[in-house]
């Protein structure tokens, strides 16, 4: 190969990957090395993936094709949308073949009759967003890559986003989904009616994170722009007391549109970074977003304040324009840009516990990180208890993957203590695969594995995920090595 | 031990391994997707609230419970949850049915109040599905499965639900002649918006202020203020939001739309919707899947 110009059709001794250019043309298949690294991946610290060749669909037509040809020759197939995600989900074991939606990425149609958007999935969220702005609506999942993310790997993993608190996350808020199943079948889940005959094989395939087939096209719901808008930022001497206050605005019957906590390390960052004029003598912040018509908005804003203030925020302030709404929203929606600033590696963890442990969990997580010689920086959605523990570190130091590794699973562990959950949002993926049996009985993950099956008879869609080993009907030696083993 | 694992366990003993069993809540839904076979055991699932956290919105409650004294008690705390009342209507027939409260439009579809779900499956086991936190994406999601269900996929036993705020102010208004297909996107507050063909019912919910001007916005219009909405036809049909625009006026079969939702209550049923031939063999897989022999509700199918 030496002298060779790398190219998409170069010849290749991989049979499965000549029947893929042979089947939906060579320009949409890519079988070189460098191209296979970058999908070998996704955001999160995992490398032990290895890609097959890659594929570039452009039609549903073509995503059959190509999981016509990875069955014929045996292989696996992993959906993979913008790789943002952070749990492995799109990592590919055993070098299947990957399906990527990035060139299915148009809005097909928007129907504002029924407040539907059919969209392919390699559509980035913000994307759809900004599309819809001037017909006044938004749709409303809006995690903080959304600038990236696609609407594919949104439905894979049930996203959520500071702005779920009062909407919802994903599943509320998608209403079809035509799927390639992994026998290169197309089936329809759900519909526009108000109500689809049958299970709900729509509510079952979102969050199912690539294990029951690959959505080529989505229906997704608009949701109206609300007229009225006001933001808080609350500052507080205390992380406990920050921590309070959500579960007090929340005990008051006030379900914000959003509510964010940020901890000092993460608001010192950020203003490092953007200067988003957030008090970086403050131990923690909170950003609270209320929407609706005015006099709910003015009520609950002014509700809200008073609830801090009672519970120990030194300083309230409001947004007086959506100029300075944005600036506030900046801070939080690059707070992972910035800590990129302060070391080269990160670790973002995703647990969530009841809103009321919050303010020990906090202190917690606080002693786990210490205690590992870790630096941590939290900023989360607070209002639904989902934590955001981010460890930031540098990968060069000697063994740091080890305690970061370890203060990881304190943290999780210590979430599941208190009646918390395993992810709120990332999904499992293969970083807590193995940490199911912690929730969840062998009856239980039966009964997934059952749901899976289902969809998957073969287990030919993305196998080694979300369900562990002995659990799964993938298991296949090959791809049963502990999370531990894929790292750097 | 504590008293719901005590009644789930003797729950799970009830129902056993063995010959067609099913769980009979207040039967009010009791014909939806075919008629209980004559020879199967009808079992009550177990009743009463176990653990009511109004700082978390959540509600841990047995399947047995009726919705009516479930919200009894939430109401106490200024809460509700979005399953619909129907007299004697239980938790786990509202959600096993999954129909939705006339206010979808709202407080949401009633697959979205189930947290989590502890069920007793075909082989006699114990399964939980979901999980206590209001966000949660752990696995795959079998409560969406469980919901709709007609308790063919597992019999449950005790589920978590997510709780909602009452509002402070609530109205119903009514016109005539009025174009009723914007109202859902212009009126913030609106949780329910019916239209039979000739007269719109709205109803409003949330702060007073909003709900006040929510109400004038549409007083021009005719909306006088009503006692509540209109009685609803016995059959549900489900269709898009923009089809009901095509809706012809039948004396022989009048309805009332649920305007921005899509479902019609009407007095004959709706002719059985064709399913996608690979959906409806995604639907037999689950199925057999997860109740090989048929023993769960047998005769009873979603699909
Ligand atoms: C800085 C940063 C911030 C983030 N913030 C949030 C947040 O606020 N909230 C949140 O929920 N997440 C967040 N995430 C995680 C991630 O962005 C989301 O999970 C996102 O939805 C993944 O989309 P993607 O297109 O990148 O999917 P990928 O990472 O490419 O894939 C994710 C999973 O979806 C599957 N998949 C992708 N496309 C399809 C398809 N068409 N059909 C079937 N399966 C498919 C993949 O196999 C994989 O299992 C964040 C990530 C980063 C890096």
């Amino acid at each position: 190969m030496l002298g060779r110009k790398r190219s998409s059709s170069r010849r290749t001794h991989d049979p499965c990957a000549a029947a893929l250019i042979e089947a939906i043309g060579a320009e949409k298949v890519q079988v070189d090395s460098a191209h296979r690294a970058l999908a070998s991946r996704d955001a999160s610290i995992y490398s032990g993936g290895s890609a097959g060749p890659l594929c570039f669909p452009t039609s549903t037509a073509d995503v059959q094709a190509c999981v016509r040809v990875a069955a014929e020759h045996g292989r696996a197939i992993v959906p993979r949308g913008a790789g943002t995600g952070l749990a492995g989900g799109t990592v590919p074991l055993g070098e299947p073949v990957v399906i990527s939606t990035t060139r299915m990425n148009r809005i097909v149609e928007i129907d504002t009759d029924n407040r539907v958007a059919w969209v392919e999935p390699g559509v980035v969220n913000l994307d759809l967003t900004r599309q819809l702005a001037p017909l006044g609506f938004h749709f409303a999942p809006d995690p903080s890559s959304q600038q990236v993310c696609t609407i594919g790997g949104n439905v894979a993993n049930n996203s959520g986003g500071p702005h779920c608190l009062a909407d919802g996350v994903t599943t509320s808020h998608v209403l079809a989904i035509e799927v390639v199943l992994s026998d290169g079948q197309v089936v329809m889940l759900g519909g526009l009616e108000a109500d689809s005959p049958g299970y709900d094989l729509r509510g079952c395939f979102v969050g199912s994170e690539g294990l029951m087939g690959i959505a080529t096209r989505v229906a997704v719901r608009l949701t109206p722009d609300r007229p009225a808008v006001r933001t808080l930022l609350l500052a507080f001497d205390e992380v406990r007391d920050c921590a309070a206050v959500v579960g007090a605005v929340i005990a008051e019957g006030i379900v914000p549109a959003a509510l964010e906590m940020m901890d000092k390390n993460t608001v010192v960052a950020v203003e490092a970074f953007v200067g988003a004029g957030y008090p970086t003598d403050a131990a923690a912040v909170l950003l609270v977003e209320v929407d609706g018509l005015d006099a709910g908005v003015s009520a609950h804003a002014a509700r809200i304040a008073e609830i801090g203030r009672a519970g120990g925020a030194t300083s309230v302030r409001e947004a007086a324009d959506d100029e300075e709404r944005a600036l506030l929203w900046k801070g939080r929606k690059t707070a992972f840009g910035a800590i990129a600033r302060i070391k080269p590696d990160y670790y973002l963890h995703d647990t969530v516990v009841p809103r009321g442990a919050l303010p020990d969990m906090l202190e917690t997580i606080h002693d786990i990180v210490e205690r590992h010689d870790l630096m941590v920086l939290n900023v989360f959605h607070a209002g639904d208890g989902n934590l955001h523990p981010i460890l930031a570190f540098d990968g060069r130091e000697p063994g740091v993957y080890d305690r970061v590794h370890d203060a990881g699973d304190e943290i999780v562990k210590a979430s599941l203590a208190v009646g918390g959950t395993l992810s709120g949002e990332h999904g499992i993926g293969v970083e807590k695969r193995d940490y199911m049996t912690l929730l969840f009985s062998a009856a239980d993950l039966d009964h997934q594995n059952r749901l899976r099956q289902a969809f998957d008879p073969f287990c030919r869609a993305n196998p080694g995920k979300v369900l562990p080993s002995g659990h799964s009907c993938a298991d296949i030696q090959a791809l049963t090595a502990a999370p531990k083993s894929v790292w750097v | 031990m504590s008293g719901a694992a005590t009644f789930i366990e003797a729950f799970a003993d009830e129902v056993g391994a063995e010959g067609p069993v099913a769980v009979g809540g207040g039967r009010t839904r009791w014909s939806v997707g075919g008629a209980l076979d004559a020879d199967a055991r009808v079992l009550r699932a177990p009743v009463g609230i176990v653990d009511y956290q109004p700082e978390e919105m959540t509600v841990r409650v047995g399947a047995g419970t009726a919705v009516s004294d479930l919200h009894g008690v939430l109401a106490e705390r200024r809460q509700r949850s979005a399953l619909p009342e129907r007299p004697g209507g239980t938790v786990g027939g509202a959600l096993m049915v999954g129909e939705s409260s006339r206010y979808r439009l709202g407080r949401g579809h009633v697959r979205d109040a189930l947290l989590q779900a502890v069920y007793v499956g075909a082989e006699g086991q114990t399964v939980k599905a979901g999980g206590p936190t209001v966000k949660n994406v752990s696995g795959f999601d079998l409560c969406r499965a469980l919901v709709g269900s007609l308790g063919t996929l597992g019999l449950v036993a005790e589920v978590i639900l997510r709780t909602q705020p009452i509002a402070d102010a609530s109205e119903w208004r009514r016109a005539d002649g009025v174009e009723p297909w914007s109202l859902p996107v212009r009126l913030a507050t609106a949780s329910a918006v019916l239209f039979d063909g000739t007269t719109t019912w709205v109803h409003l919910e949330g702060h007073p202020g909003d709900v006040a001007s929510d109400a004038a916005s549409i007083e021009n219009e005719g909306f006088v203020r009503t006692d509540g909405p209109p009685e609803m036809p016995a059959h549900r049909w489900s269709l898009t939001p923009a089809a009901l625009a095509g809706l012809d006026h039948d004396s022989e079969n009048p309805y009332v739309a649920e305007v921005g939702v899509g479902t019609v209550h009407r007095t004959q049923a709706q002719p059985a919707p064709s399913l996608d031939p690979m959906a409806l063999e995604l639907n037999r897989r689950i199925k057999a899947q997860f109740d090989p022999t048929g023993r769960l509700n047998p005769g009873r199918l979603p699909f």
